[in-house]
């Protein structure tokens, strides 16, 4: 009796993780935003292209979320007009435009390159100039220094001695 | 005057501590006029700033809803007096605190309305309970209309001037404040010109 009850037993014990293990794995597909099927392309290459569309538009309800993450209804229907213009065979610069036309640059989750989003983007390159100044002079300061301070001479050599002594 | 090297080192020193303090400085003045400007009002990180705004009325035609006559892109472009578009739902609390206002300026400013999303028996039996402003209503069903003239929800309101150019646009309820601040001088220097 008790070998057979054994294996039962251990599996209940890792019913837990098995559980956590599977929703682990389950994970990716449910956050794909879409919160209904039949809203997707059937083709999945088109599909994946008004995914990779949708994820740079703001939704514009919940402002920091792209449309292909937000559950607000006007992220539904616009994922729904870029799945439209998709399918129709737009390029993804038309449907951009599109949107932009309609809802300004705002609609853009990453800026694009102008007058005034120059010091944006040049951001990155100026920090890292700016990083690389910094380093060479502290580098430039630290080579200058004495490299190592002198010898100690005799009579120091005995102070020290003296006070290590005890 | 040649310079001495214990002043070269001076002047770099003095570099030194003043560049980061100067970007600092505008870094301040930058962050501060921001911040300024959002308790004033003037700068809202979140506006969505509509494109449509001083452009001709985008090309759509809304059907009737009822108890009104729906209207199109051309029939605004053949006006000679200005009309303010409101997208309203029944759906939306604040639209209905927005009435009062609208019906307190219908005598003054013609009113068209748009219902957004909304089953056309709710909006006419919204319009029957709050009073109707509008001498013109459309239905905008699937919200795509909206998405034409660029609302990103309900209330927002167009002031649309001769000729069907798009003055002016809220995406606020309206207000006693708006109306005497910002709509009536508009609707004055319209006049005007």
């Amino acid at each position: 009796m008790m070998p057979l009850l054994t294996p039962l037993r251990r599996l209940r014990r890792m019913l837990p993780a098995l559980l956590v293990g599977v929703s682990i794995l389950l994970a990716p597909v449910l956050v794909l935003a879409v919160d209904d099927p039949s809203e997707m392309l059937p083709d999945p290459k088109q599909e994946a292209r008004a995914e990779a569309i949708g994820s740079q538009l703001r939704c514009l309800v919940c402002q920091n979320e792209s449309i292909e993450d937000s559950g607000a209804g006007l992220a539904r229907d616009l994922r729904k007009v870029v799945r439209e213009h998709v399918a129709k065979g737009e390029t993804d610069k038309q449907i951009m435009d599109w949107m932009v036309d309609r809802y300004g640059n705002f609609i853009r989750l990453s800026p694009p390159l102008s007058v005034g989003t120059l010091l944006l983007w040049s951001m990155p390159v100026l920090a890292l100039l700016l990083g690389l100044t910094t380093a060479f002079f502290a580098y430039r300061r630290r080579a200058a220094a004495p490299a190592a301070p002198p010898p100690l001479s005799d009579d120091e050599k005995a102070r020290l001695a003296k006070l290590t002594k005890d | 005057m040649s310079t001495s090297p214990d002043n070269e080192n001076l002047t770099r020193r003095r570099l030194m501590m003043g560049l980061p303090l100067a970007g600092a400085a505008v870094l301040g003045v930058g962050f501060w006029k921001m911040l300024a400007g959002m308790q004033r009002g003037s700068f809202n990180p979140h506006d969505i700033n509509a494109p449509v705004l001083n452009r001709p009325v985008p090309e759509f035609t809304v059907p009737d809803q009822a108890p009104g006559q729906g209207f199109s892109a051309q029939d605004l472009r053949g006006l000679t007096k200005p009309v303010l578009v409101n997208f309203f739902a029944s759906w939306c609390i604040p639209c209905l605190a927005e009435m009062p206002t609208l019906m307190s300026l219908k005598d003054d400013l013609t009113l068209w309305g748009i219902a957004y999303k909304d089953r056309p028996e709710n909006a006419a039996n919204f319009l029957k309970h709050s009073g109707n402003p509008f001498t013109r209503l459309g239905s905008d069903h699937d919200g795509r209309i909206g998405m034409e003239w660029g609302i990103s929800g309900v209330p927002e309101t167009f002031l649309v001037g001769p000729g069907g150019i798009i003055r002016w646009h809220t995406a606020t309820p309206l207000d006693v404040d708006t109306i005497r601040n910002t709509l009536i001088p508009l609707l004055e220097k319209l006049k005007a010109s």
